[in-house]
């Protein structure tokens, strides 16, 4: 099925571009986690009208898309699942509020710009995202959030059930790929296999887990993996990163730095 | 039913990390105490099974569309609550980080509207009650589409809810829950046929992997299917009466029953956050009133705006090359 290579084809992708060794990939993952977060809540506090405001906001996605040297055209397919309910619940704010509001000069109704707003703020925190797992593995994730003290169990967890979608992902894609060739035309998988195809591939994954578990005891599994070593140690440029985006940021939250730069090119030709 | 991060407030956001949050703790708690290290394992297993099978469309007889699977449901029916509920969260957080399907932010919002209600309400209220005494293919069926309805009732309420206090919308309440229920009460009904398909399957394959089954000997229960149903007319009747009386209030409904509760609708719409962040803005900001209200051309305006923007993107992209370049390590390293 389609969605299913689709998606295998896009988590090796994104696997691929989290190995590689820039200088974006170098910095450590709890920085880039932290920072991530803390954009996306700077992004959604803006107000609904601060159109000006939020747009200065591009300035962290554009910067790290360019250090990180990723395809920006690869990334607008991510906004799939996100957009269309932004856009559905952002689309109807121009029907209900009608109050005027002046924005660079034009006199718009309230509620378009607050449909902007939305729809922006919903690609700059999928973008956001979006820069974290390209450029930092899940392991190193996962190390990130045992730093932050998330429960072993928690992150062992994540850890197995990434590492399995992988296996998983292409068993099913060769479950339906061989159901579709035997019933050609059909759209999905009709009702009276709903159970035996599903359950069946349920019994082999839990027979599977039970396979791992005994070889992941073989190994000398404890119940612990160790996430954090050394090499997450923070470095010079790590906190130079951290501290530089932390200024920016508050900076283009507090400062209104479209209005201040087009405020001087008034000056300037006006 | 994922939700993106542009549809809540950070207020909103930081509460259901905390609630979430306190239930996956709760989770690992009781986990801990069964002390079985070869759960984990199979919840990593059963947490890829989700999301790979998540994927299958399922065809829906007559009508031409498909359906999917009902994870919360059929993890718990199978890892138990606890269990289910964990490794529901590192199903979302993957789905959120690989495929932006809902928002880092909002994750916790997000946790509580899928898997919260699907894993401990659905196993609470229906599985195990339903379970407990005598299990047979029919309560299997009703187990699980009476689960996956009412929890995703609730999850598309809590949505509607997160939302609007968030502000985000100008809906009026009631319309948007007129239009979100509906919807999840039908996408409900098909998941949980689908759930029921493959449980009856484990059913009579395995048995044993039902959770909460093999209590059936140990102990008579205090629920019956009878009393489950009698308790789930009453809850229903009790949260719908309640809530037309809420959606009925003219001419929106949140404001009123705000109104009631708190002697005002000021809290509506724009939360706390934005006003705190404005008026943050405001005192700081070096041109506070800077509205361009004195200029004579409204065009030059627009104009000097987009030229702003341009000299934000210019700095940004080439800076970022000017660094980009430098940090590069030579080929041959």
């Amino acid at each position: 099925m389609n969605d299913i290579s689709q998606s295998i084809f896009e988590l090796n992708h994104l696997d691929t571009l989290a190995e590689q060794n820039q200088w974006m990939n170098r910095r450590h993952p709890l920085v880039k986690l932290l920072l991530t977060l803390f954009y996306i809540i700077l992004v959604v506090s803006f107000h609904k009208y601060d159109l000006m405001g939020l747009l200065a906001m591009m300035a962290y996605p554009l910067i790290v898309f360019n250090l990180s040297e990723l395809s920006f055209r690869k990334s607008i397919y991510r906004l799939r699942y996100i957009l269309p309910l932004v856009c559905i619940i952002g689309l109807v704010n121009p029907l209900f509020d009608k109050e005027m509001v002046l924005v660079m000069g034009l006199v718009l109704r309230g509620g378009i710009i607050s449909m902007i707003t939305l729809i922006l703020k919903g690609i700059f925190t999928v973008l956001a995202v979006y820069l974290l797992i390209a450029t930092t593995t899940i392991e190193k994730i996962c190390g990130a959030l045992r730093l932050l003290h998330m429960p072993k169990i928690m992150v062992t967890q994540i850890m197995l059930t990434y590492r399995y979608i992988f296996l998983l992902l292409r068993e099913v894609e060769r479950l339906t790929t061989s159901y579709q060739l035997r019933a050609p035309g059909q759209k999905g998988i009709h009702f009276k296999v709903w159970g035996s195809m599903v359950g069946m591939l349920l019994l082999r994954s839990i027979d599977r887990s039970e396979g791992v578990y005994n070889s992941m005891l073989l190994r000398g599994y404890d119940g612990n993996f160790n996430y954090v070593n050394r090499k997450m140690a923070m470095v010079q440029t790590d906190w130079i990163y951290l501290i530089f985006w932390l200024i920016i940021l508050i900076l283009l939250r507090i400062f209104p730095v479209i209005q201040l730069l087009s405020g001087f090119f008034l000056h300037l030709f006006g | 039913m994922h939700m993106a991060d542009a549809l809540a407030s950070p207020a909103v956001a930081a509460t259901m990390y905390v609630a979430s949050g306190v239930a996956a703790a709760y989770s690992i708690k009781k986990l801990r105490e069964e002390d079985n290290a070869k759960i984990i394992p199979t919840m990593g297993v059963m947490g890829a099974f989700v999301f790979a099978t998540q994927m299958i469309n399922f065809s829906i007889p007559g009508t031409g569309s498909s359906g999917h699977l009902c994870g919360g449901m059929l993890l718990s029916a199978i890892l138990g609550p606890y269990a289910g509920f964990l490794t529901m969260i590192s199903v979302l957080l993957i789905q959120c980080l690989l495929f932006a399907d809902g928002g880092l932010m909002v994750l916790g919002c997000n946790i509580w509207n899928m898997a919260f209600y699907g894993c401990f309400l659905g196993t609470m209220l229906f599985w195990l009650p339903m379970m407990k005494n005598k299990a047979s293919k029919v309560r299997i069926l009703l187990a699980s589409v009476l689960g996956c309805i009412i929890t995703l009732q609730l999850g598309a309420f809590s949505v509607t809810l997160e939302t609007l206090i968030s502000g985000i919308t100008e809906l009026p309440f009631s319309f948007f829950v007129a239009t979100m229920q509906p919807i999840h009460l039908a996408i409900g009904l098909v998941e949980g046929l689908i759930t029921a398909a493959v449980l009856i399957f484990i059913y009579e394959a395995r048995p044993e992997m039902l959770y909460g089954l093999n209590d059936a000997d140990k102990k008579k229960s205090r629920f019956s299917v009878k009393q489950t149903l009698v308790t789930l007319f009453i809850t229903t009747t009790l949260i719908g009466g309640g809530l037309s009386l809420v959606a009925s209030g003219d001419p929106d409904g949140l404001e009123w029953s705000m109104e009631q509760v708190a002697g005002t609708s000021e809290l509506e719409a724009d939360g706390d956050i934005y006003e705190s962040a404005g008026s943050v803005q405001e005192t700081t900001s070096l041109l506070p009133d800077y509205s361009f209200k004195d200029s004579e051309s409204p065009l030059g305006t627009t104009f000097s705006g987009i030229a702003g923007c341009l000299v934000v993107i210019l700095l940004c992209v080439g800076g970022s090359t000017l660094v980009r370049k430098i940090t590069r390590k030579p080929v041959n390293e």
